[in-house]
């Protein structure tokens, strides 16, 4: 039996920037090899993913299926080109494998599925079933005295989706303490803003009333997403939600907090100009003026 | 001339009038006992139905594995997922109508697709009981009788479905559902039907058993229909030699013994307490026309919705009486010598 070990947290708030950086480069080079898919979502949530599979979660991606890790449930199953690009930069597979991402035989299907790549935890994009498949894991690891963590990932946008409240309703009565939810609250959605299509405001106090712990943080800063998941550690008697606030399209900007890129991929011409922007902010990042 | 097949091991009396009834759920919920006792990694979610699905039984005995999950069947298949996913065996348990009906799509999406193409060990062990399926729910009336949930399951790469034809045979079903891996989809109806096998009747997940040997048509029929084609085969003694065949496990499909079988009779009728395509007679017809045509009657449900009365005076009403099954042998042996 060999002793797994979780991989070393990076801690360094610059090193976390620069990873995000890259991730967002790679999913964008995935989206054009791609053809199709959602870009400004990835993009947005690209600091949280870079910050759970860097330095929150306990995991090892030498063993996927290692029984002590903490489990990352993707609900919003559509923003999977942020999940794959962190998956392949923390070490799941090869970064190359990105460029395969919805093309015939890829693991990296066009939404998740889990038995396709070793470290997904679940198969997601019809909205709203994330937050009951990590109820429910959060409820089997409790029944056991197990210690891990769950992660569930959603959209803003399937908050209108009737499961997300029943499973809000059970986590919340169950006082599931080893759930973080977070939201990805970008307020946007295929066919315009949140708050035009169906107001979700407000929002924390749906969750707060539903005996939720709540946190509101500004998304794109890294060290933002590490404080509260280290806060929701602390409660004790509640699940905790993080409103992870950020912008869509965040680093390219002809992209960011434009609906229109919701559901669409770059075209090569487009990637060129993205991932100069991106390289541009990198630059800053290393020189401290980002 | 055919028998009944000594080596199913049906109750002695299957024939008379006091023949024993009793609610094939009370078999789903002794099995569920059994797989707890033999797994504690068993674990039943029930949605506000605790006592009429029996899941209750399993309560009493391992409170600390039932989980009450409320009028919200969505959440309960997605959760139950989850759970298996943390190394949990789920039956989840409900009406029919609601689980897989209102949950089909969390159903296909977190337990069929989610679990295909796992490695071994990986699967997602969810259990779905229906109870209350077909139209023998009687005065609930239409909106609560389940009629096309078969088909609905069947569709679902991946999905085992059982239809058990008494609550011996749900017992034993529930207990291999439990040690089988991936999901599983078991069916039964709400009222009290004759209790026709015993515990020594065989039993295997994916295997047809052949009730009463016959050379010239084949019944073939799940649920408590298997009687009624027991009662049918009885009532044609003297006339037409019917086999009858008990498929509880709609898929898998044996196909190995139904084409066996019809290479002798020639002929089949299907009988089912469901609508009367995608389910039993939609698997047999498939299967038969792919492989070896040959005339079929269905009886089943004829494409219409339910309604409130007695499970006995619907049943005459929808058609699904061993009378029923008489006149459709009688129609598939003729289309036979054209």
């Amino acid at each position: 039996m060999v002793e797994i070990k979780p991989i070393k947290k990076v801690t360094d708030i610059k090193k976390l920037k620069l990873l995000a950086n890259q991730i967002r480069q790679d999913l964008i080079e995935a989206l054009v090899s791609a053809g199709s898919g959602h870009t400004a979502g990835p993009l947005g949530m690209a600091d949280v993913f870079t910050a759970l599979y860097f330095n929150v979660a306990k995991h090892n991606p030498k063993y996927p299926f290692w029984e002590e890790r903490d489990r990352v449930v993707l609900s919003n199953g559509h923003i999977c080109p942020v999940i794959y690009s962190t998956m392949a930069n923390v070490g799941y597979f090869p970064r190359k494998e990105l460029k395969t991402l919805r093309h015939f035989g890829t693991r990296l299907q066009g939404h998740p599925h889990r038995s396709s790549l070793p470290g997904l935890e679940t198969t997601s994009g019809p909205l709203g079933s994330g937050l009951s498949q990590a109820s429910g894991m959060a409820y089997a690891f409790r029944m056991d005295n197990k210690k891990n963590r769950v992660f569930c990932l959603m959209s803003d946008g399937e908050q209108e989706a009737g499961q997300t409240w029943e499973a809000a309703l059970f986590a919340g009565k169950n006082k599931l303490r080893n759930l973080t939810a977070f939201i990805d609250r970008n307020n946007i959605q295929i066919d315009g803003h949140t708050e035009d299509i169906m107001p979700l405001e407000p929002l924390a106090d749906k969750y707060r009333s539903f005996n939720w712990h709540v946190i509101e943080i500004d998304a794109n800063n890294i060290k933002a997403v590490i404080d509260a998941c280290n806060e929701a550690a602390t409660i004790y008697e509640k699940p905790t939600l993080i409103i992870a606030h950020n912008i869509p399209g965040k680093g390219v900007s002809f992209m960011e907090n434009d609906h229109e890129w919701h559901g669409k991929p770059p075209t090569a011409e487009q990637a060129k100009v993205a991932l100069a922007e991106l390289r541009v902010w990198r630059e800053n990042i290393m020189k401290n003026r980002d | 001339m055919g028998t009944l097949n000594p080596n199913a091991y049906l109750v002695s009396n299957l024939y008379a009038k006091d023949i024993k009834k009793v609610k094939t759920r009370d078999g789903y919920g002794k099995g569920l006992v059994k797989a707890g006792e033999k797994n504690k990694n068993v674990v039943v979610l029930c949605a506000d139905l605790s006592e009429s699905t029996r899941s209750e039984w399993f309560q009493k005995k391992f409170p600390d594995r039932f989980v009450e999950i409320g009028v919200a069947e969505q959440n309960m298949a997605s959760l139950a997922s989850g759970m298996s996913a943390a190394g949990k065996i789920a039956f989840i348990s409900s009406y029919a109508v609601f689980s897989p009906g209102r949950n089909n799509e969390q159903i296909r999406t977190t337990i069929s697709y989610n679990s295909w193409g796992s490695k071994p060990g990986k699967e997602i062990n969810v259990k779905i009981a229906g109870a209350h399926a077909g139209i023998s729910v009687g005065p609930d009336g239409a909106t609560h009788q389940a009629l096309e949930d078969v088909g609905l399951m069947r569709l679902q790469p991946g999905m085992t479905v059982i239809v058990p034809c008494d609550d011996n045979e749900c017992e034993k079903a529930t207990v291999a559902a439990a040690e089988t891996p991936g999901p599983f989809y078991l069916r039964f109806g709400r009222a009290d039907y004759p209790s026709i096998t015993t515990e020594k009747t065989p039993f295997k997940v994916g295997r047809i058993e052949e009730f009463r040997s016959g050379k010239d048509c084949t019944i073939i029929a799940n649920g408590p229909l298997v009687y009624e084609a027991l009662t049918a085969a009885k009532k044609l003694e003297k006339e037409i030699d019917c086999q009858v065949l008990n498929c509880h496990t709609v898929k898998p499909l044996d196909g190995a013994t139904l084409l066996k079988a019809v290479q002798k009779t020639g002929c089949v009728v299907t009988a089912e307490e469901h609508q009367w395509q995608g389910g039993l007679a939609g698997a047999v017809a498939e299967f038969l026309g792919e492989n070896y045509p040959v005339p079929i009657k269905r009886v089943g449900v004829k494409d219409r919705f339910g309604e409130s009365g007695t499970p006995d005076e619907l049943f005459k009403v929808f058609g699904l009486t061993s009378d029923d099954i008489v006149k459709a042998v009688r129609a598939a042996v003729k289309m036979k010598k054209k």
